[in-house]
């Protein structure tokens, strides 16, 4: 049964194209999620019956079931639409609601047009899950452009949030800001030890004067690194260190072993410069004033 | 069965490792290398590891052996030339090979073995 329904509904959408779409955009303009202020009723108007030539083409292939193929053109439409939309600033909910909105007009003419009670409640289902599935959709894409920007931006955070800057030839340093994970120490090391690789640095000042806490976990993944660097030929320094940290430090019961600690990073650089043979000294004319 | 040559330069001795490791080369290696020390004499065993690219829990430990081994041969280890993703996988494992030295290419190794044998050098020279 369900088919001929489809069938004839798409029929009798094809035949009163121009009055469902009258009183679907009737229906939009006098909603509560009309918003005039991001769409005009012209745009409006283009985007209701580009979506009800789509629904009536699907429609007419026969399939009710909305995973068919003759459904792929509806979905395509609807992920542009619900794209452009979440662009705009429309919630996921008025988008659903454009989409759900189109019930009122085709139970309209459903109605006017079948007059046997079982062919009009058939009508009314199919009509309803229908349109239910496809404002869902909706959502769902909504939710999945979100989940999709999170997941770039978390990439990137982590890609930003751990640089390895040279302060001198052969010194390199790690600012590291925000709380070390697992993943971050990951990159952490990664990027130290290829850096290492490309300027043959032999001392790595790790600064994490940004790191919030540190506890054992965070400690273990900065004794991690260390080694790591160790075992390419580097030394490391760890900087930064505030007086908070160093009494968590020491109540923890963490061990540094023999990695050499600095309160700040301008004096885990003296050290490396003078491990590297270097001094800096005031020149002639900063002495005489 | 392939061996991994092992080439006498000065008073210090140097492996390249260019191929995978497996079990019976680093066992063949341990034989060999400790043997050649105590024929020469070497103050110093550099291990090139740059052609390394996988290790595993026994490679990483054969490394610590090795060196362990020079050093009760009074020759210093220095592995040079790691790839820092064998440094994760090694650190990964918990192997952080304490008590091995390293340096980041053999000519730094070169370097910091000529600087810790210096003073015996030439009273090494004049027994041989």
């Amino acid at each position: 049964m369900p088919d001929s329904v489809t069938s004839r509904l798409s029929t009798l959408i094809d035949r009163n194209a121009a009055v469902v779409l009258e009183n679907w955009v009737r229906h939009q303009l006098t909603a509560r999620t009309l918003r005039p202020d991001l769409m005009n009723e012209q745009e409006l108007r283009k985007q209701s019956s580009t979506f009800l030539t789509g629904f009536q083409r699907a429609l007419a292939a026969g399939d009710a079931n909305i995973d068919g193929p003759d459904w792929v053109p509806v979905h395509d439409l609807l992920a542009s639409l619900s794209a452009g939309r979440a662009e705009a600033g429309y919630t996921p909910s008025q988008t659903a609601t454009f989409v759900f909105s189109l019930k009122q007009p085709l139970f309209d003419l459903w109605r006017s047009e079948v007059t046997d009670a079982r062919q009009l409640t058939d009508g009314l289902w199919t009509i309803t899950t229908l349109v239910d599935a496809l404002g869902l959709e909706t959502t769902e894409i909504h939710q999945k452009r979100r989940n999709s920007i999170i997941v770039r931006q978390q990439q990137e955070l982590l890609e930003l949030s751990t640089p390895v800057v040279s302060l001198w030839e052969g010194v390199l340093a790690v600012p590291l800001i925000g709380t070390l994970d697992s993943a971050r120490t990951q990159v952490v090391m990664e990027n130290l030890l290829q850096r290492i690789v490309d300027t043959g640095a032999g001392i790595a000042i790790i600064d994490i004067t940004g790191v919030p806490t540190v506890d054992t976990m965070v400690a273990q993944h900065l004794l991690k690194t260390i080694a790591a660097a160790r075992l390419m030929g580097a030394d490391c320094i760890i900087s930064g260190i505030r007086p908070q940290i160093a009494q968590t430090i020491v109540h923890l019961g963490v061990e540094l072993g023999t990695v050499s600690t600095k309160a700040t990073l301008a004096d885990a650089f003296a050290v490396a410069l003078r491990r590297s043979g270097l001094s800096v000294q005031p020149t002639a004319s900063a002495a005489q004033g | 069965m392939d061996r991994i040559p092992i080439l006498k330069m000065g008073r210090f001795l140097l492996v390249t490792i260019q191929v995978d490791m497996h079990d019976r080369l680093a066992l063949a290696l341990q034989d060999d290398l400790t043997a050649r020390i105590s024929e020469t004499g070497a103050r110093g065993v550099l291990i090139d590891i740059s052609g390394l690219e996988i290790v595993d829990s026994f490679i990483g430990r054969m490394l610590a052996n090795i060196a362990a081994m020079s050093r009760v041969l009074d020759a210093e280890t220095v592995v040079v030339g790691m790839r820092p993703a064998v440094a994760i996988t090694l650190v990964e494992l918990g192997l952080s090979l304490q008590g091995v030295r390293t340096a980041l290419n053999v000519e730094r190794g070169m370097a910091a073995l000529e600087a810790s044998v210096e003073p015996v050098g030439r009273h090494d020279r004049a027994r041989h």
